[in-house]
């Protein structure tokens, strides 16, 4: 297959020029500059004004199989995130039953697999049940194709766990994604706490129950010598700290999110819950630390932390409604706005989708080079469109975005070069 | 010449001469089990007290087989550690103990340091038979022992020591021990059994028992206890016999001639099934045996023998 007449992005390998690609088995057999002879009898896609990028890696996501089967399938995910041009999707161990064990992580992987779309990469819980008091069985759930351990969805609490789930992760060089929060603090908040939240009568969840356990947990991840990704960091204090552990040499690495990078606490107002999330969306502040954060190379990852919660659920009052929106399929659209109004460039912006996440899980993929994985994404630029419940591939719909107009859209996505999707 | 130790503490304390005069006395000692009548008359008059503060039977029965087969007279005192956690304290004890006058107290004690200070306040010799997570001297000096009788020297035997290293006084002792005597030690374990500073021990650390495995002349199995679960150093038992038991598979893949060592008591599907410990490669029995002339050895050392051994 040859890929012709496109611009390709790739900040693994510093690229961002037109060249035309030809895929073989999978991978990319070779980049070739315009005009150069390509081989006869293969199939061409036409990427004229197009950019063609390697294929996204969303390092957070619900996935909600098995057990919230309602709220959101691996088919449906899959097809959601092949849709954004996602090709590898890192889903959360907060299932029912929590991916604790490697039955339910061959269970994941077997599903995901019969499916065929996106690449899905579970990560296994860091407690048994996400209790936060034995450790789960990381080695033999390493054995069925984990790439990290997460205590996402229910953060540990004591820091000797912490200390010991940190070294016994390491002893299989499994990467730790840590959800941030004190949910002593937290407590029975639903937006972030301050002068707003006390105004619109809801509980807050301050910005310290995220940033003391961002202390902490840089400090045990100093202490036991092992390398610490922080998930979906929303305050500047939390930027501040990670920005001073990187200083000093500490191996930590955060990412954020879209939604976290475009929306704040204002939006709440409406009491619509499509804008309640954990951790919460905080201050215009904060949101203008955390753009300044991927401007720096502070914040390393941009992921979803696609949330899937059925129309019922999230039609609940603010205080009762759960957590979380989805974001696959507005992830791109999302960067680019980000880059356009911000000025940041584009390809800095697509590492944190792309080269930053799979160093930071050691996975192959995130780049487009020679003997590269076939994983791609073709973007068109130009069109603008509005985002409509429709257009939405996932079983939920709980989107803060819907009726957002977006410039350029995915036109195609492939997984080691095959077709996933293509826009009609 | 004069043995210059009043106690037997820690392997620390001891020279490599020390050690090797400790392992080629052993020999003739070992002869003595052999006989049909197996007992001398070297320490005829001497009082040897056992002072068990900690359940064990093995090492227990060691010493006391040990001290009988020179014609001493022991005594025994078993007791929880426990009990000294008010009234009475470990040394008021001690010192009751040693107004009965006694040539030698052996200790076993659960936590570190007492057999350090008995030495220190008392006249009598004291040997050590593990004090908490510090040492195990007596079990360290059997086993090399063991080790060197299989292969006949220790000089540049490849030793992997697999398991709960953290808490572990057997592998302490025998980390110091080898490493007088040029043996090299790898230490194999999950980074939750790891102790802090094990990178300042000299020795080679992994994570990964399966290329170990392969170098290894002597795989040394460690105990491991339910507790560490509970302490989240692993998660099931499941686990930790997968990556860290030496079963059926892992015995395939150890050297041509390698041998397996186990302190014991062993926990039989956990750190060793029974395909390793009742296998050819065990020498886990030659260590029992030989924990009885070491310890004749040591007894005899204490009380005053002469190092050519008359
Ligand atoms: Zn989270
Ligand atoms: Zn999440």
């Amino acid at each position: 297959m040859v890929i012709k007449g496109g611009r390709i992005i790739d900040p693994a390998n510093n690229r961002d020029d037109f060249a035309d690609i030809t895929v073989r088995n999978g991978r990319i057999q070779e980049i070739l500059p315009p005009g150069a002879a390509l081989p006869s009898g293969e199939e061409v896609i036409d990427a004229t004004g197009h950019w063609v990028l390697p294929g996204l890696i969303d390092m957070h996501a619900h996935l909600r199989e098995p057990g919230y089967e309602y709220k959101e399938d691996i088919t449906s995910g899959s097809l959601a995130a092949a849709a954004g041009g996602i090709t590898t999707v890192v889903c959360m161990a907060n299932t029912e039953p929590v991916n604790d064990n490697a039955a339910v992580t061959q269970y994941i992987i077997r599903k995901a697999s019969s499916i065929g779309l996106v690449r899905v990469l579970p990560v296994g819980a860091i407690t048994k049940g996400l209790k936060g008091k034995e450790l789960s069985e990381m080695g033999l759930m390493k054995q069925a194709g984990i790439v990290a351990v997460s205590d996402d969805g229910r953060p540990v609490e004591s820091a000797a766990v912490m200390l010991r789930a940190l070294e016994y992760a390491d002893t299989f060089s499994l990467p730790v994604i840590l959800h941030c929060e004190d949910r002593a603090l937290s407590a029975k908040g639903v937006m972030n706490e301050g002068a707003l939240s006390s105004r619109l009568g809801l509980a807050g969840i301050p910005a310290i129950a995220e940033e003391t356990m961002v202390s902490r947990d840089v400090l045990i991840a100093q202490y036991a010598g092992v390398p610490v990704h922080i998930t979906h960091i929303s305050t500047r204090g939390s930027l501040e700290i990670i920005r001073g552990a990187k200083q000093q040499g500490i191996r930590v690495t955060c990412d954020t999110t879209p939604h976290h990078l475009v929306l704040t606490e204002d939006s709440v107002g409406t009491y619509d819950t499509n804008y309640k999330m954990n951790p919460p969306l905080r201050h215009e502040d904060d949101r203008h630390a955390l753009v300044e954060g991927i401007r720096m190379n502070l914040v390393d990852c941009i992921a979803t932390d696609h949330a899937p919660h059925a129309g019922d659920e999230k039609a609940l009052d603010f205080d009762l409604a759960p957590f979380g929106i989805i974001g696959f399929q507005t992830l791109l659209p999302l960067l680019m706005k980000i880059h356009l109004e911000h000025d940041i460039d584009f390809s800095q912006l697509l590492a944190c989708v792309t080269k930053n996440p799979a160093k930071i899980l050691g996975l192959d993929g995130g780049a487009l080079g020679q003997g590269s994985m076939a994983d791609i994404t073709i973007f068109d630029p130009g069109p603008t469109w509005t985002l409509t419940e429709e257009m939405i591939l996932s079983k939920s719909k709980n989107s803060p975005f819907l009726g957002w107009t977006f410039n350029g859209r995915v036109v195609r996505t492939m997984v080691e070069g095959r077709t996933v999707f293509v826009s009609d | 010449m004069n043995w210059p130790h009043k106690d037997i503490v820690a392997i620390a304390d001891l020279s490599r001469e020390e050690i090797y005069t400790i392992l080629d006395m052993s020999t003739s000692f070992k002869e003595i089990s052999k006989r049909d009548i197996k007992k001398v008359p070297t320490l005829r008059g001497k009082t040897v007290v056992l002072l068990f503060y900690e359940a064990s039977t093995r090492t227990r029965l060691s010493f006391e087989l040990a001290a009988k087969r020179l014609s001493a007279d022991t005594t025994a005192l078993s007791a929880s550690g426990s009990s000294f956690q008010k009234g009475e304290t470990i040394m008021d004890a001690a010192f009751n103990v040693m107004a009965m006058a006694p040539d030698c107290i052996v200790i076993r004690y659960p936590y570190a340091g007492l057999p350090r200070k008995l030495a220190r306040e008392l006249p009598c010799s004291i040997i050590n038979a593990g004090d908490g997570t510090h040492e195990h001297p007596t079990q360290a000096l059997l086993d090399m022992y063991s080790m060197r009788e299989h292969f006949g020297t220790l000089e540049g035997l490849q030793v992997a020591i697999v398991g709960d290293i953290a808490h572990s006084r057997v592998a302490r002792s025998n980390v110091y021990g080898l490493q007088k005597v040029g043996a090299h030690v790898t230490v194999v374990a999950p980074k939750t059994l790891l102790p802090p500073g094990v990178r300042t021990w000299g020795v080679d650390v992994s994570c990964d028992f399966d290329p170990v495995i392969q170098e290894a002349d002597v795989i040394m199995m460690l105990r491991v206890q339910r507790e560490r679960i509970d302490e989240q150093c692993f998660p099931d038992e499941r686990e930790y016999a997968y990556f860290y038991g030496l079963n059926k598979r892992r015995v395939d893949m150890m050297k041509p001639g390698a041998v397996i060592m186990h302190p014991g008591p062993m926990n039989r599907g956990v750190e060793i099934t029974h395909d390793a410990a009742d296998g050819n490669r065990s020498i886990i029995l030659n260590q029992v045996e030989n924990g009885v002339a070491v310890r004749m050895t040591l007894l005899y050392l204490s009380l005053g023998g002469n190092v050519n051994g008359d």
